[in-house]
């Protein structure tokens, strides 16, 4: 069950690979791994249940933490050209 | 199929960050790259390897490269010299070819993936599994073989990144630049 679980939320991620490979803006693409790093977490999370290792949920945590940091460097160097 | 979808999703993701001229975009694109990279770490049961990932291939090194890109320009220049079909070009592609069928060839010796009768499985592992405990008291023998076994390897690959983070810092913080 939570492999098909996976497969559904991997499936979701082809989806928005158009937008990742067409999109005309930089901001679609950082819409892109947005998306695609929120599907992670629970795929990350949803591994630990099929494994049978719930503490892989750690991993699902650091990595909602670590998600927008990429998000903001690319809106600051957007925004001001530089990251310092 | 899981797995393999992953696997489809990363080729397609590091064929668009090498085509793309785009370098903004080729690094979004990176970016996620090492997301999915992290699921099929996980899916391996290589967790420490895959809170490396999340950390360093997701985090740090996209900020790094977006720091290196304020430094120049942000769109690759295009030479139409690469893509005519010289003599050189034709040679160097019919050795690339050569040289990669012949290390094709030279898989069909190597045992299967997790091969019970493999050397590997018979004489390597099980002397690390058994002898970290008796031999150095350390439990987890991924920790005794990184910084035991192969100690010395260890402290080559920490001086090496050691000598890259300090070339970064000393690139990144020029000021005339």
């Amino acid at each position: 069950m939570f492999e098909i679980a996976i497969l559904f939320l991997i499936f979701s991620s082809f989806l928005v690979l158009y937008r990742a490979i067409r999109g005309p803006t930089i901001f679609d693409r950082v819409l892109v791994i947005n998306f695609i790093g929120t599907k992670a977490v629970i795929i990350l999370a949803l591994i630990g249940f099929a494994y049978g290792r719930p503490h892989f949920l750690d991993i699902a945590l650091l990595y909602a933490l670590i998600n927008f940091v990429a998000t903001i460097a690319f809106l600051k160097y957007r925004t001001t050209g530089k990251l310092g | 199929m899981v797995d393999l979808l992953l696997l489809v999703l990363l080729v397609i993701f590091a064929l668009y960050a090498v085509y793309e001229t785009d370098l903004l975009s080729s690094v979004v694109i990176l970016s996620a790259f090492s997301l999915i990279m992290t699921i099929v770490w996980t899916r391996l049961n290589a967790v420490d390897v895959a809170f490396t990932e999340a950390s360093v291939g997701a985090g740090v090194s996209t900020i790094i490269f977006l720091s290196a890109l304020s430094r120049t320009k942000r769109r690759e220049e295009i030479t139409r010299n690469g893509k005519k079909l010289n003599i050189y070009n034709f040679l160097a592609s019919l050795i690339v070819i050569f040289t990669g069928s012949v290390l094709i060839y030279g898989t069909f010796d190597m045992p299967d993936f997790g091969d019970f009768d493999a050397p590997v499985n018979n004489a390597i592992a099980p002397r690390y599994i058994y002898g970290s405990m008796a031999e150095l008291g350390i439990k987890n023998f991924v920790t005794s073989i990184l910084a035991a076994y192969r100690g010395y390897d260890t402290l080559g690959e920490t001086t090496v990144i050691f000598t890259a983070g300090v070339a970064v810092v000393i690139l990144l913080r020029r000021r005339d630049l």
